[in-house]
């Protein structure tokens, strides 16, 4: 039992305090990998110093700053609370993400403006403090009107990351931060965990530093990125990764060479990402003289009101048509959707709905309310509407049979409803974004064999309602995990600001009930407000 | 917004008791026609107790909802139809407890001042006392 109030220590590490025949390297031996309960002994055979601390959050992106936001708030003091990542700022892979992915600083995410994750209150929203900072009665009038007569108010990512920063030095963030590799957690015999830490090379004596706490926190963001496999197969058979880009990896030199040479640019999916770079591609032909034709491919083209499982003619449970209830709006293609759930996920109906629904059930509402989908922007309609009258936007329809080489172009096999059609073109741009499964990384996958974690009805990591990982319990010690590898639990919105935060609220309150941290009750949430409005420290 | 009907019922409860009582406490003495707290409350009362019927009516709208929303614009709006509808029956002198029809100005005044400070609280302060108010549906306990 770790006393949360002690100090850290860190045991010496000196070699000749342990048995002499054995090699004291600091690292992990076969004993411990095989091994799924450590005991304290164990760890220090090996060598591992051990740092005492009773709270560690893995991650160190923004999963794991809204945790530590909330505990901080909650009166927790930054001795008690370690970071452990390879991150130096939490919004580092969420920028480079968004840029890729067309959403520089300057421009709008798609996120909604109460939904603030340097603010647990979402007050006063970005849009509120964006209208009343710069007296900009369009901005106010957008957040009074939306989604009626106006398009979403959302937030310039630029501001998200400054107002990301400032409450990251509020909460003495840097503080808590320790940086380095986490591809390891055990439960400890005897209750806690540990959490093996690889420090940069250098930073430390030994290859590995071991946490010793009584909770843990799993924010480690997506496990990884999935190519279409027929992209991938031309990509390693042709050695070609300039003409074939995935829009979550840097690709710029795709767009400075569409501003020299007339080109064509097959771009696959129809989400949000396949928006913004459609936005890119038209903005650069509009504003800058591009020649670009743009091919865009729809698999599941969208032609009216629909649900996660397509259109009304698409098959689906039950059969029939989208339930009255459940219809969503669609056209051109594409589906609509204001963001990337139903709002209702992050605090009414459907938040109420899934927290009550088990296995199959879950997975049939995760289904139905899903499916790619994209806002409806004026400005990208425009431009689309644009492109389909001047013969520079072409979506299809079809699914990709094959795709060859010719010269310096690709020949897609297109399988359409007429028959298969070759599309030839100079790039193509991959937006369908899929996701690896989450034993595609390694602290997952370890966890998944060696530390109780199981797999919810979507085949993702299993989070009760307090998102401790169900199965992980050790001693008086609880584990927790949130962000999008805990997708297909009782929240549907995981992997999104406000998400995080619900998680982190549900992860708190769980913790004040195991005594640690204070109530966040209305007069501490108040005083704390005022706190975090006058940028002082909670 | 993003309620469900059981938070709608409660906001609406807690609102009009919390911000209409104290408005109501402070507004009656200087309303034009002079009207005495009776009147006034019975007209809060008579809000509150029609609002919930309303908020029945809104949470099947809102079915028709993709995203089963509120939209922060009809929170005002809805104030047009019940405020139409409370000075309908005080006109027709339908409510119990008050004789004869009471002066229009003050009731425009006290509903409107109500139901816009109201509308702003829920937007946006209400989220500072209860951080989970707004996760919840609505629901304050």
């Amino acid at each position: 039992m770790i006393e949360p109030s002690a100090a850290s220590v860190v045991p010496t590490t000196d070699p000749s305090t342990y048995l002499p025949a054995q090699a004291i390297t600091g690292d992990l031996t076969d004993q411990m990998l095989e091994t799924d309960f450590w005991t304290d002994d164990l760890v220090a055979a090996a060598g591992i110093p051990i740092v005492d601390v009773p709270f560690v959050t893995v991650g160190s992106g923004i999963g794991s700053f809204v945790t530590v936001d909330y505990l901080r708030i909650a009166g927790v003091p930054t001795s008690q609370i370690r970071v452990l990542g390879t991150l130096d700022k939490p919004w580092q892979t969420y920028e480079y993400l968004t840029r890729v992915s067309q959403v520089p600083r300057p421009e709008r995410l798609r996120s909604d403006s109460a939904s603030r994750p340097d603010n647990i209150w979402g007050f006063p929203s970005y849009g509120f403090a964006e209208g009343v900072r710069k007296f900009n009665l369009k901005v106010l009038w957008q957040l009074f009107s939306e989604p009626i007569f106006a398009d979403y108010y959302t937030p310039k990512a630029g501001n998200v990351f400054e107002q990301l920063e400032r409450e990251s030095n509020r909460i003495g963030y840097d503080e808590m931060l320790v940086k380095g590799l986490v591809r390891i957690v055990r439960r400890r015999y005897g209750g806690g965990y540990f959490t093996i830490l690889t420090p940069p090379e250098g930073a430390s004596a030994t290859k590995r530093v071991a946490f010793r706490s009584q909770y843990v926190h799993v924010a480690v963001g997506y496990p990884g990125l999935k190519f279409l496999p027929e992209l991938q197969r031309y990509r390693t058979e042709n050695n070609d990764y300039r003409h074939i880009v995935n829009a979550y990896e840097a690709h710029e030199h795709v767009y400075e060479r569409l501003m020299q040479v007339p080109s064509t640019v097959v771009v696959r999916g129809g989400g949000i990402v396949a928006s913004r770079v459609l936005q890119r591609l038209m903005d650069d032909r509009l504003l800058h003289g591009a020649q670009t034709n743009i091919v865009h491919l729809f698999r599941t083209y969208i032609n009216g009101p629909n649900d996660g499982y397509g259109n009304e003619g698409d098959p689906r449970p039950g059969g029939g048509k989208p339930r009255m209830f459940m219809r969503r709006r669609g056209g051109d293609g594409w589906a609509y959707q204001g963001f990337n759930y139903p709002k209702s996920v992050w605090g009414g109906q459907l938040k109420a709905q899934v927290r009550k629904l088990e296995g199959e059930e879950r997975a049939e509402l995760y289904k139905r309310m899903g499916g790619t989908n994209t806002p409806w922007r004026k400005l990208w309609q425009k431009q689309m509407n644009q492109g389909r009258r001047e013969g520079w936007y072409t979506p299809v329809v079809g699914a990709v049979e094959d795709m060859q080489p010719s010269g310096e172009r690709i020949v897609n096999h297109v399988r359409t409803a007429q028959g298969t059609v070759p599309i030839e073109a100079d790039f193509v741009i991959d937006c369908t974004g899929l996701e690896a499964d989450i034993a595609e990384h390694r602290l997952l996958k370890d966890l998944l064999e060696h530390g109780g974690v199981t797999r919810n009805p979507v085949g993702r990591l299993n989070v009760d309602r307090s998102f401790e990982l169900i199965g992980t319990a050790s001693g008086t010690g609880a584990m927790y995990a949130s962000g999008s590898s805990t997708l297909g639990g009782y929240f549907p919105g995981v992997d999104t600001f406000l998400g995080l935060q619900v998680a982190a609220q549900e992860i708190q309150a769980d913790l004040r009930k195991r005594g640690f941290g204070k109530r966040i009750g209305p007069v501490r949430s108040t005083l704390q407000w005022w706190k975090w409005l006058a940028g002082s420290a909670p | 917004m993003l309620p469900t009907l059981n938070g709608r019922l409660q906001t609406r409860i807690f609102m009009l008791v919390v911000f209409g009582g104290l408005i109501t406490l402070a507004l009656t003495p200087i309303l034009p026609g002079d009207p005495d707290y009776k009147t006034t409350y019975i007209i809060l009362a008579t809000v509150l107790v029609l609002g919930i019927v309303w908020e029945l009516i809104y949470h099947g709208i809102q079915q028709f909802r993709w995203e089963k929303d509120w939209p922060t614009m009809f929170g005002l709006i809805t104030a047009l139809n019940e405020g139409a509808l409370v000075w309908l029956l005080l006109d027709l002198e339908l409510v119990p407890g008050i004789d004869g029809v009471p002066d229009f100005w003050a009731f425009l005044i006290d509903f409107s001042v109500i139901w816009f400070v109201v509308w702003i609280w829920t937007n946006g302060p209400m989220r500072v006392p209860f951080i989970r108010w707004r996760f919840f549906g609505g629901r304050i306990i």
